[in-house]
């Protein structure tokens, strides 16, 4: 098993580097992750981002999909691929130390 | 006192749990009423074939109302939302109907509006989609005009209904321009925001597998942000492109519009939060869902709208007495692929097991993730299963709910 360190804790990750145990997360971690994860500079909308990503996952356990994070998080779809490259689900939920999206089947 | 059990939508799952109620609850007073806004119900999965002229749509259309057990009543209006604290329904021309119990069985609704250059689909050039008994009757139009170019289907987001009908759309085309002799100056693309041709590891290296072997090609993790009609290009939100003379789109799926009228109940695109194994509704208790409406993490699809239906009728009825609901769905889910050619491949699983290969439903039965005659006689037997079995609620021996994990063999991708 992988093991990360982010903001100077040693933290268990899976093979994508998705943590094992979300509650090992801290907000100080995330600057880390992002920048392991080719995100250099966390913005405020980043941080808006991030912050409903953890708020799902505390309600929902899971995280949300890039269309209902373009419906309620504030941020469209848009620009959340400006702000997460590729995949804005996945890597923002890399970055808040939640499980990868399951995605839908 | 009378109890009345309303059920919205008269569609697969409406229909079928009515029937069941209806014979459960024989001989009892309680009224079950399902409303739907009109009397045409679909044999979905028959759109498939339309755009090949391998059905007409004709064919696959029957009265909703004819498919419902005597002693249901059966009410033609458009809900417009449900006021959950008070226990009713309110219809689009403000008639109130009050419920004890209520399925929501709304399916899911095509939003092609959300996509850029999508919000006029059905009045554009060389882009329909076979979602809907109209464009998949355009789309057989524009199949037959063909002669020859670039042939893309493209579904946009997940979730859609059987997620397995764009490429089967794939399959299709290519022995149709075969059966045509011109496949030769055909290009064909199935471009999916998937990391793969499907969402499970082990039957995506296998429909992966006949895809280029059929010379299609697939184009994954494009996550279509236009589509460009006048253009004949898809562009994804990455700035990638895809070019077509000819488009086949799945647009992005969401819950009956009421569903977000009515507090509570939906969650951010209009599926009912469900629970997964019981099927109650999570914001109150006399409310349940079923099929394409309910937010539970499986595929939306009839056949799990049939599984679904044993189960729903049973915590129903438990609910009904006062008692614990304990009835438990597992997710199953099984589909025909059609692969053209007279040939289909089946997958079955759950929430837990993905679709491995083996035979359905034991070790006699249909060969599973691989192509045969059988399993597209199944395909074709289905229809008739549906009108006669399926949505009449009769049981099935040897075929129950829960997903069968006799003659399947555990290997991994
Ligand atoms: C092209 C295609 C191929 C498919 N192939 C397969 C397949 O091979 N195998 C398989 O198992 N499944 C297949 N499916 C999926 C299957 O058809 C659906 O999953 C199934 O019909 C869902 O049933 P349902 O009861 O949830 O919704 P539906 O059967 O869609 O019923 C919903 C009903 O609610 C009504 N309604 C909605 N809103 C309102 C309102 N506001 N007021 C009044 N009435 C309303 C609608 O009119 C409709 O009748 C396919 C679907 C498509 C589109």
């Amino acid at each position: 098993m992988p093991t990360a360190t982010y903001a100077g804790h040693d933290v268990d990750v899976n093979d994508e580097g998705f943590f094992l145990d979300p509650s090992a997360w801290s907000e100080e971690m995330a600057p880390d992750i992002a920048k392991d994860a080719g995100v250099d500079e966390l913005t405020d909308r980043h941080w808006d981002v991030i912050r409903f990503m953890r708020h799902e996952y505390d309600e929902h356990g899971a995280g949300p999909t890039v269309r209902v994070l373009g419906k309620a998080s504030g941020v469209s779809v848009k620009e959340l691929y400006q702000l997460f490259p590729k995949g804005p689900a996945k890597l923002a939920a890399r970055i808040a130390g939640i499980p990868k999206p399951r995605g839908c089947i | 006192m009378a109890q009345r059990i309303v059920i919205l939508g008269g569609g697969t799952g409406g229909t079928l749990v009515a029937n069941r109620l209806r014979k459960s609850l024989a001989g009892e007073a309680t009224e079950i009423v399902v409303v739907d806004r009109d009397d045409r119900h679909v044999y979905q999965p028959g759109l498939l074939f339309v755009p090949f002229g391998l059905a007409t749509v004709d064919e696959i259309v029957r009265s909703r109302r004819a498919q419902l057990h005597s002693g249901i009543r059966f009410i033609e209006a458009e809900v417009d939302h449900i006021e959950v604290d008070g226990d009713r329904v309110i219809l689009a021309d403000g008639t109130v109907l009050e419920y004890d119990t209520l399925v929501v069985a709304t399916g899911a609704v095509l939003q092609p509006g959300e996509t850029e250059g999508l919000a006029d689909l059905g009045h554009l050039r060389r882009v329909h989609t076979f979602y809907e008994p109209n464009g998949a009757a355009a789309l057989g139009a524009a199949l037959s005009a063909f002669e020859g170019g670039r042939l893309v289907v493209n579904m946009i987001d997940m979730p859609i209904k059987c997620p397995v009908a764009p490429l089967e759309f794939g399959f299709l085309a290519d022995w149709y321009f075969q059966e045509r002799g011109i496949r030769d100056r055909v290009e064909l693309a199935c471009v999916t925001p998937l990391d793969s041709a499907f969402t499970k590891p082990v039957a995506s290296e296998r429909i992966g597998g006949l895809l280029s072997e059929k010379g299609i090609e697939l184009v994954t993790e494009f996550n279509t942000g236009e589509v460009d009609d006048a253009g004949g290009r898809l562009v994804s939100y990455d700035g990638r492109e895809v070019a077509f003379d000819l488009a086949a789109v799945i647009p992005l799926h969401g819950g009956a519009p009421f569903i977000t009228r009515s507090p509570g109940l939906g969650d951010a695109v209009g599926f009912v939060e469900t629970d997964q194994a019981t099927l109650q509704a999570k914001v109150k208790p006399n409310i349940f869902a079923i099929g394409d409406a309910a937010g539970v993490p499986t595929s939306k699809a009839g056949s799990v709208t049939h599984f679904e239906g044993e189960v729903l009728v049973e915590n129903l009825l438990r609910h009904l007495d006062g008692q614990p609901l304990d009835a438990s769905f597992d997710g199953h889910t099984n589909c025909f692929i059609e692969t053209g050619f007279h040939k289909a491949l089946l997958i079955d699983f759950n929430y837990d097991t993905e679709p491995l290969p083996g035979h359905f439903p034991g070790i006699a039965g249909l060969p599973l993730l691989k192509e045969s005659r059988l399993n597209h006689l199944g395909k074709l037997m289905f229809q008739w299963f549906y009108w006669h079995v399926l949505l009449p609620g009769r049981d099935v021996p040897g075929l129950g709910s829960d997903m069968p994990q006799r003659g399947k063999e555990r290997v991994s991708a």
